[in-house]
């Protein structure tokens, strides 16, 4: 049969000669491979004291983006929880009241925002989908939790702070940008 | 009996029909957009012009074509008639330009606006709009307005086709909101402060083709493609009692009436059934209301 690839070995049953029963030569050579890579360059990191640059169309961890006054964009359209393919995320949507234009941007909000991390898949769908450039994946990576409680992550997570502005502005869009 | 032919295609139709209500015969699907003719309502019908059609030959003794293209909401069939709608250059381009100007003044708001899904103006926008638009002047703006505590008006979507005014002439007895202004300036008023407390006036919310006439009990509550449509009845003396609920669990979030294949209601329903009866045990549910499989509604809706 021809092999797949030209790196296929054929196995043999054929009797060991003396040196190969012996191992000592293939167990020094091996350790001679070894002792090799502590010269070499090392290609792990100290994670997390040290990071690697992160690619900017990776998709990592979601933030509602308030726009430059502050309020929070997003509307509750749903667009986004119907282009989920996972169904992660739920929301519910209330109207604004005189007084609170500083929070919200338009007349409706949401005034529950749930994504379920657990079953997210982050592939991005809700972020192009979202009309008001509420949503977006950023290059943070998900903490890991002891419950499956604490992966459902409300507004009080996702939305980010007025003080702690989460940038966004390296992220590349295949759909926006390439056209 | 007349014969007429609509893209190539001809049908016996009875002498009195539109063009429209023939095209509608052949395939409602093909049928030339409609948004302020509705069946149900006398006298609507040739406000808007999305329904144009080219006449291309009026009758064997007539055989020119109609000089301008023809609303077929308006325009009677005639023997021998040969009519294009789909197939037509001119009609397409046409219908793009009417959709530009249904749009100058539209805010585009569909994110916050409760009829997004179901909106006829935003399909007909999809179907034969353009992407963009070449209006860059200041839209008009009007705050938004209750009518009464049931219906709320949005007046920046108006597209200005009638068919509410019509409902409030001919389904309540007395008319209480039309049309005020002229021009531009025209917009959908109460005559009188006092909210609209007839029992019919709900109908106008299912017949307004886009989000200007919404439920106010409805409002924010959910968008409609995360509610499931089913159809009920119960015994109401005021009016049939068949329409279609809006569940969110066992929850009835709204309730709308029954619409046809080319979304027209069928059966106006009173404000009984509509506000207050929104309680599943009042009411014998039949099965998944019929959903349009290009609708986003019947993303999570299994149609009978
Ligand atoms: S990244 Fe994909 S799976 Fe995750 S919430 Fe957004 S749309 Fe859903
Ligand atoms: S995040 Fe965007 S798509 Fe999702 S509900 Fe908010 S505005 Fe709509
Ligand atoms: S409010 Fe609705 S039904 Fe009434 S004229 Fe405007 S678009 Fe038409
Ligand atoms: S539907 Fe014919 S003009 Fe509006």
């Amino acid at each position: 049969m021809k092999p797949l690839t030209n790196r296929s070995k054929t196995v043999s049953n054929k009797t060991m000669t003396l040196m190969e029963r012996l191992y000592l030569p293939a167990i020094v050579k091996g350790m001679a491979i070894t002792l090799r890579h502590f010269f070499k360059k090392k290609v792990t990191i100290r994670y997390p004291e040290e990071t690697r640059p992160f690619s900017p169309i990776y998709r990592g961890l979601h933030v509602l983006k308030r726009d430059d006054t502050g309020a929070e964009r997003c509307t509750a359209c749903g667009l986004c929880a119907i282009a989920c393919p996972a169904e992660a995320i739920t929301m519910d949507a209330a109207e604004r009241k005189p007084g609170e234009e500083r929070l919200y941007r338009e007349e409706k909000y949401a005034s529950t925002y749930e994504i379920n991390m657990l079953r997210c898949i982050f592939c991005g769908l809700c972020e192009e989908a979202c009309p008001k450039e509420a949503i977006f994946l950023t290059d943070r990576i998900l903490p890991s939790g002891t419950t499956r409680k604490s992966f459902i992550w409300g507004k009080d997570r996702l939305v980010e702070t007025e003080s702690n502005r989460i940038d966004i502005s390296k992220r590349h869009f295949y759909y926006k940008d390439e056209k | 009996m007349v014969k007429i032919t609509i893209d190539g295609i001809e049908i016996e139709v009875a002498a009195g029909t539109t063009i429209l209500d023939a095209a509608r015969q052949i395939n409602p699907e093909t049928a030339p957009p409609a948004m302020c003719f509705h069946s149900k309502l006398e006298g609507s019908g040739g406000k808007c012009r999305t329904c144009l059609v080219k006449v291309t030959k009026t009758s064997p003794s007539n055989p020119r074509p109609m000089p301008k293209l023809a609303p077929s909401c308006r325009t009677f069939v005639e023997d021998g008639m040969e009519v294009e709608n789909n197939r037509s250059e001119e009609v397409l381009e046409a219908r793009k330009g009417v959709v530009e100007l249904l749009l100058i003044n539209h805010p585009l708001d569909c994110p916050i606006c409760d009829q997004a899904g179901e909106c006829d103006l935003q399909n007909l926008a999809f179907e034969h709009g353009a992407e963009t638009t070449d209006y860059q002047e200041e839209r008009r703006r009007f705050p938004a307005k209750a009518i009464g505590d049931l219906i709320q008006l949005q007046m920046n979507r108006c597209i200005l086709c009638f068919r509410c005014v019509y409902v409030a002439d001919q389904l309540t007895d007395g008319r209480h909101h039309g049309v005020l202004g002229r021009g531009d300036s025209s917009e959908i008023g109460t005559y009188i402060e006092a909210a609209i407390d007839n029992d019919f006036s709900g109908n106008m919310i299912d017949v307004c083709p886009v989000g200007a006439l919404t439920d106010r009990t409805f409002r924010f509550k959910s968008r409609v493609w995360f509610s499931k449509p089913m159809a009920a009845h119960r015994t109401c003396e005021k009016c049939c009692g068949n329409a279609v609920l809006w569940l969110k669990g066992n929850e009835i979030l709204r309730v709308s009436g029954r619409r046809n294949d080319v979304g027209e209601v069928t059966e106006f329903i009173c404000n009984t059934c509509r506000f207050d009866t929104k309680s599943l045990h009042l009411w014998e549910v039949e099965g998944p209301a019929r959903i349009s499989r290009d609708s986003v509604i019947s993303q999570n809706h299994t149609p009978s």
